[in-house]
């Protein structure tokens, strides 16, 4: 109960002093998580709504399967997998990205793009079937159609958005392995938190955890209301 | 109303149903650092306690600081640890009952077999620390608190250096993961001589630079890791805190004293030393 209260109290003091060190890593955490998002989203959503739209997706019976099954990748095992292609003996090592930012928004992207195709997809499948019918008729391109479904369907879109977002800012697996949570370089919220755990400043770790459940509240709060503000027009 | 009882029976039935797994010999929580549990000394061990005591030892490795921590907060009943000035602090604020050696090993400074730096030949670890930062030369700290990184600091200490810049990274991760990162990075860093050598077939691109081949080459005798043993002080007096008092008697016990002198790495090496009074009193 003491560790709780110190941990509410040093969260504040942290906040409130704009800790230096604590600005660096939240950054960094918007940055990557950001990053990774927006990848998601720009690849995800057109994809999602292909699959969503087209009647006879070849191959349907396993790719919706594989979609799903990527929703609940394992971060620590995507971590891995982009670990050893980024290593210094993997086929991507010439690139030199592990242990970078770049490296982690690669891991956190393969981890959000089946959330953002996935859910996308299911919001454009649950459109009013009548709705495609009336496009196509008034001559909607197939590009034209996609958008005004998407438009129609945004609820859905935000809230594949959402999802994805939470999965990534919330994972530690990936950004660990692959970022190697070096200080003032690599360190986002999730590691900082493991690691001031094993330091056991448990106070500390709480009060980490505390902002980064702060971070995501406004995040989505902001989420929330774009789409809203999109529906009122 | 009914259903809703029943619900909340069975939820209840449910948490019973998993945490029950029958008769249970006494438990005994240990504390420790990665070291010890990462080089497989205490499955060669434990066994030899948890027979003659009845008891089941639960083994939670982590760095000194989260340990001591634990033991601070009751949720551990004894601590085996690397950090001596940190375990002293600790007995003195009354969180454990007296601090006992145990045993030994040593660090050593591994790095890319190609010595960027030229710590190779050097006398002391003073000096090799003051030429990787002199070149430079990217260096892997472990930056968690642990005894490995108290150990750390205290040579930045003595060169008189508080490292920081590009080539300096502090990575706040385990021994293990921590060579690997050198490894990657063709990085410097302090590991302590038992978990490299039970890693060291992963671990190709690393040599150890300074520190000899055996403890007894080492030119440096600070580099020296002594392990300390504290039954932890009970919150309220119990069959555990009884179970921690046998588990430190029998740690520094001649029987375990041989058996952890006997134990080596896969490639035959010894990797900790035997140190209690009663083994020097022997």
């Amino acid at each position: 109960m003491r560790t709780l209260v110190d941990a509410l109290t040093s969260a504040v003091r942290l906040l409130a002093e704009g800790d230096a060190a604590l600005l660096e890593i939240v950054g960094l955490t918007l940055r990557v998580t950001g990053g990774a998002l927006l990848i998601a989203m720009l690849i995800g959503i057109p994809l999602g709504a292909a699959m969503g739209l087209s009647h006879r997706l070849p191959g349907a019976g396993l790719i919706v399967p594989l979609v799903y099954t990527g929703m609940g990748l394992p971060p620590v095992v995507v971590g891995l997998f982009v670990y050893m292609f980024l290593s210094r003996e993997g086929p991507l090592g010439a690139l030199g990205w592990l242990f970078t930012p770049t490296g982690m928004i690669v891991a956190q992207s393969i981890l959000a793009l089946p959330l953002v195709v996935g859910l996308t997809m299911s919001a454009v499948q649950g459109v009013d079937p009548n709705l495609p019918l009336q496009l196509r008729a008034l001559g909607a391109t197939r590009r034209q159609l996609a958008f005004t479904t998407l438009v129609e369907v945004r609820g859905g879109v935000t809230a594949a958005v959402v999802a994805a977002f939470g999965a990534i800012i919330s994972e530690v697996g990936a950004v660990l392995l692959v970022g190697g949570n070096i200080e003032s370089e690599t360190r986002v919220l999730t590691t900082a938190i493991v690691l001031e755990t094993r330091k056991g400043n448990f106070a500390l770790a709480l009060a980490l955890g505390i902002i980064l459940l702060t971070l995501a509240f406004v995040a989505n709060f902001a989420f929330y209301r774009l789409e809203g503000r999109g529906r009122s027009r | 109303m009914a259903r809703r009882v029943a619900v909340v029976f069975l939820l209840f039935a449910i948490l019973v149903a998993c945490a029950r797994t029958g008769d249970r010999p006494r438990v005994l929580r240990l504390a420790t650092t990665t070291s010890t549990y990462d080089s497989g000394l205490l499955d060669a061990i434990l066994p030899v306690f948890e027979a003659r005591f009845d008891a089941r030892v639960e083994v939670v490795a982590v760095g000194t600081g989260q340990a001591l921590a634990l033991g601070e907060a009751g949720d551990a009943d004894v601590v085996l640890v690397h950090a001596r000035a940190r375990e002293e602090a600790f007995v003195a604020a009354g969180h454990g009952i007296a601090r006992h050696d145990v045993m030994y090993n040593d660090f050593v400074i591994v790095g890319p077999p190609g010595d960027p730096a030229g710590i190779v030949g050097m006398a002391t670890a003073a000096e090799a620390f003051a030429a990787i930062a002199a070149a430079e030369a990217t260096f892997a700290s472990r930056g968690d608190e642990s005894g490995t990184h108290s150990k750390e600091m205290s040579l930045w200490a003595r060169v008189g250096l508080d490292p920081s810049g590009r080539w300096y990274k502090s990575i706040g991760q385990g021994m293990g993961s921590t060579l690997e990162f050198s490894e990657e990075t063709s990085a410097y860093t302090l590991a302590d001589r038992a978990t490299f050598l039970s890693q060291r077939e992963n671990l190709t691109g690393l040599d150890i630079l300074f520190g000899g081949d055996s403890i007894a080459d080492n030119p440096d005798s600070s580099l020296r890791n002594p392990y300390g043993v504290i039954a932890v002080t009970p919150v309220t007096p119990g069959v555990a805190s009884d179970l921690a008092e046998r588990f430190v008697e029998w740690i520094t016990s001649i029987e375990a004293q041989e058996l952890i002198g006997g134990f080596t790495s896969p490639g035959g090496e010894t990797l900790f030393y035997p140190d209690s009074e009663a083994w020097h009193s022997r």
